[in-house]
């Protein structure tokens, strides 16, 4: 795993100030050599990912009005506050749980490429539909921010989303943003920013709990889980997946994939060589 | 050290299977539904309406419009005819003005500078009339209505009219056997078929998705689009009066796209029935609301990742091929060239099928790019027919300041309204270039599909051509 934690803290006066540190935000194209923290951009089809990853990075990947648009996965860069990101566009997809490639793509890297925030981007005119993909999201991770792009469509069909509450709601930042036209970007990278360096804590909704038996099943099932990995961060939804039969899961769990989401932590990986230990006796 | 699994893992997933069964079948659906009513609710806490709904909602009327079942397909030929029109009636005078700049005024100066210089004449001939004049050729010839087309179909892309489309196509794909998302990986083909297979990425099934990898190639490419329009525009075109000229070339241009879409449905088809035999698998398609097009953003990303891009690939395939065709055209064995011995070869088999030898040997020399078939197939008749008056010598590219005189060259190098027609069909049925081939190797990870993909519609347009030219000289010898 590629990290690169820079330990230098510099006191500048006015840090801590939005608009010094919106101003030094310098973008950085495809000049990805090193980096603090990776940022996973996800978010439905047609939500303007592209559009906010071009300008968070100031590249020019073509946008088009139309789902499916980006299929692959487009890296870049800004640096901001002497921290360095990556940002990875990952396909615009509905759900996590189905099996078509593009979906793998973006469920991959959310749980084994382990970004350090996950930046969800939403249709505010489609927030019921979009928050689908958003409560899978952080069943996978708690580090989430959501971009609530297209407020100019939201305002122009006569709607009026209170983000506080669906802050408040989703236990996660939301930032009500216009992409398109450069606005409230700089609070989302702000928002990227504290969750990246833990100034925030995120504690993110969970799904409603199931009838009472089947969750005894699901929380049995999570301790076993975290009995093998316990460090991983999110052993529920492991559980699950594992319930539902997830084959790609099923894979990872065989294989040990699963045990080097531990790797980031030094716990992880003094966990890590024991384990291997038990594995060669 | 063998791998070996983990096995206190192996237990846990022995219990998850175990307890899979106890808790029966329906835990997918009971998740989904939580989510959905969760998502739901949140979203109703976060959402007001102000007490009056919008009166008028416009992207509802257009939709209404647009993928209207009588006036659904209409407007869409409608509105593509009129892009071509335009691409077709803007691009002519600055390519002369290219051409003439180019070819015309630098060549001779670089033809002079190279005089004086120690380089060898052979490769004075190369570099100058060989990878030079190929490039410059490229650049004149493509660049005006790539420049024109690109931005005006991005256009289109960035208001939301291409979901549409697939709308409207999506009932013919699955009554084809096939998935309705091919209609938008199509949609990304018109722009490069290698993009177009990446793109089918986001068809689930394996048998649909093989479907529209192996059809992907009907969908007109930008490299194929300036040989379309240029041959409509010199030979159409000059069929009927001068004022309706453009709009015929169009018309016609419009044809040939269609005439892909339709071989589309028919291999789509014919596979779902044959190799690929499945179901459909249904998928809902969100149409995006529309958005006014931010024009001059539009029209330099467009610039920047289309015809730049294309420009550049066209320019770097051009320069060795260049250098190839004059090779092949000064190389001598006996009396005869290299090029003038394989075109004898492969005459019979080019005018058998409507074509010509030239021709079929330009397709050999363009399969890194089609996008230059065209320089090739002019520098080819040139050095054929020995038109001194046009050219400074064999092999080399010349002074073509107006498509009067491109139609001098092909008609002298006997080209009839037949063979244009028939190189129009083969230019759109023929096999994928290189870098298409090699894309669908890698999203198949098969050489079978590889080499059926490249076969199949090879196969196809020689049939098309030879049957074309058959009728057509039947009627020719009737009347």
């Amino acid at each position: 795993m590629n990290e690169s934690k820079s330990n230098k803290v510099i006191h500048h006066g006015c840090e801590g100030c939005p608009a010094h540190n919106a101003a030094n935000l310098l973008k950085l194209g495809v000049d990805m050599e090193e980096w603090d923290f990776v940022v996973a951009l996800a978010g439905n089809p047609n939500t303007g990912k592209s559009t906010v990853f071009n300008a968070l990075t100031g590249l020019r990947q073509h946008t088009g009005n139309w789902p499916g648009k980006t299929v692959a996965r487009a890296e870049g860069g800004f640096e901001y506050t002497d921290h360095r990101f990556k940002l990875v566009d990952l396909p615009g997809t509905y759900s996590l749980l189905s099996t078509s490639v593009d979906e793998e793509i973006a469920r991959d890297f959310i749980l084994f490429g382990q970004p350090d925030v996950t930046t969800v981007v939403v249709d505010a005119t489609r927030l019921e539909r979009n928050l689908n993909l958003v409560l899978q999201v952080t069943e996978i991770t708690d580090r989430v921010v959501i971009c609530l792009n297209l407020m100019d469509e939201a305002k122009r069909h006569g709607l009026i989303i209170d983000e506080r509450r669906l802050a408040r709601d989703l236990g996660v930042p939301v930032v009500p943003t216009v992409a398109r036209y450069n606005k409230g970007l700089d609070d989302l990278i702000q928002a990227i920013h504290d969750v990246a360096t833990g100034k925030t804590h995120t504690k993110p909704y969970k799904i409603q709990r199931f009838s009472k038996e089947l969750e005894e099943v699901i929380s049995g099932l999570t301790q076993k889980v975290r009995g093998v990995f316990p460090t991983l961060p999110n052993p529920r939804w492991v559980a699950i997946r594992l319930l539902d039969g997830d084959e790609r899961i099923i894979e990872a769990f065989e294989k040990g994939d699963l045990g080097e989401l531990s790797q980031s932590t030094t716990e992880g990986v003094e966990l890590q060589t024991q384990l291997s230990e038990e594995q060669i006796t | 050290m063998i791998e070996q699994m983990n096995p206190k893992a192996e237990r846990v997933l022995a219990d998850a299977r175990d307890l899979r069964w106890k808790i029966g079948g329906n835990l997918h659906e009971r998740l989904l539904e939580g989510i959905y009513s969760d998502a739901s609710r949140l979203a109703e806490r976060a959402t007001r309406r102000p007490d009056e709904p919008p009166r008028f909602d416009l992207d509802r009327t257009i939709d209404r419009l647009v993928t209207s079942r009588i006036l659904g397909f209409p407007l869409m030929l409608l509105l593509f005819t009129l892009v071509f029109w335009i691409t077709i009636s803007g691009a002519n005078v600055p390519s002369g003005w290219l051409a003439n700049l180019l070819i015309d005024k630098f060549h001779p100066v670089l033809k002079s500078l190279a005089a004086n210089t120690i380089l060898p004449v052979w490769l004075q001939g190369l570099l100058i009339d060989g990878m030079y004049l190929a490039t410059a050729w490229v650049i004149s010839v493509m660049l005006p209505p790539m420049a024109i087309f690109f931005p005006l179909f991005t256009l289109l892309e960035d208001f939301g009219y291409l979901p549409r489309v697939a709308f409207n196509l999506d009932k013919v794909f699955k009554r084809t056997g096939a998935h309705g998302k091919q209609a938008l990986s199509m949609m990304m083909g018109f722009g490069c078929n290698a993009a177009g297979v990446i793109a089918t990425r986001i068809i689930d099934s394996p048998r649909e998705r093989l479907i529209a990898i192996l059809t992907n190639n009907f969908a007109l490419c930008n490299g194929r689009w300036p040989t379309q329009i240029l041959l409509a525009t010199l030979f159409v075109g000059a069929l009927v009066p001068a004022h309706l000229a453009g709009l015929i070339s169009a018309l016609s241009v419009v044809a040939i796209a269609l005439l892909g879409v339709l071989l589309t449905f028919l291999v789509n088809w014919a596979l779902s029935r044959t190799w690929l035999k499945g179901e459909v698998s249904t998928f809902s398609l969100e149409l995006p609301p529309y958005r006014p097009p931010r024009i001059l953003q539009t029209i330099y990303t467009s610039m920047i990742d289309r015809t730049i891009f294309v420009l550049w690939r066209a320019v770097v395939f051009a320069l060795p091929a260049g250098a190839a065709i004059w090779l092949l055209a000064n190389i001598h064995i006996g009396d005869l060239s290299v090029a003038e011995h394989l075109i004898s070869i492969l005459d019979p088999i080019g005018l058998f099928l409507g074509l010509n030898g030239v021709v079929l040997l330009a397709y050999v020399v363009a399969i890194p790019a089609n996008e230059i078939v065209i320089p090739t197939i002019l520098m080819l008749t040139v050095m054929l027919t020995g038109m001194d008056s046009v050219g400074s010598g064999a092999g080399v590219m010349f002074e073509l300041e107006s498509n009067r005189a491109t139609l001098g060259v092909l008609e002298a190098g006997g080209w009839t309204l037949l063979t244009a027609i028939n190189v129009m069909l083969f230019s759109l049925i023929h096999n994928p270039c290189s870098t298409a081939l090699f894309t669908i190797y890698k999203e198949t990870g098969s050489k079978k599909w590889t080499i059926l993909s490249a076969l199949l519609p090879l196969v196809m347009g020689f049939v098309t051509t030879f049957l074309v030219a058959q009728v057509w000289r039947l009627i020719e010898t009737i009347t």
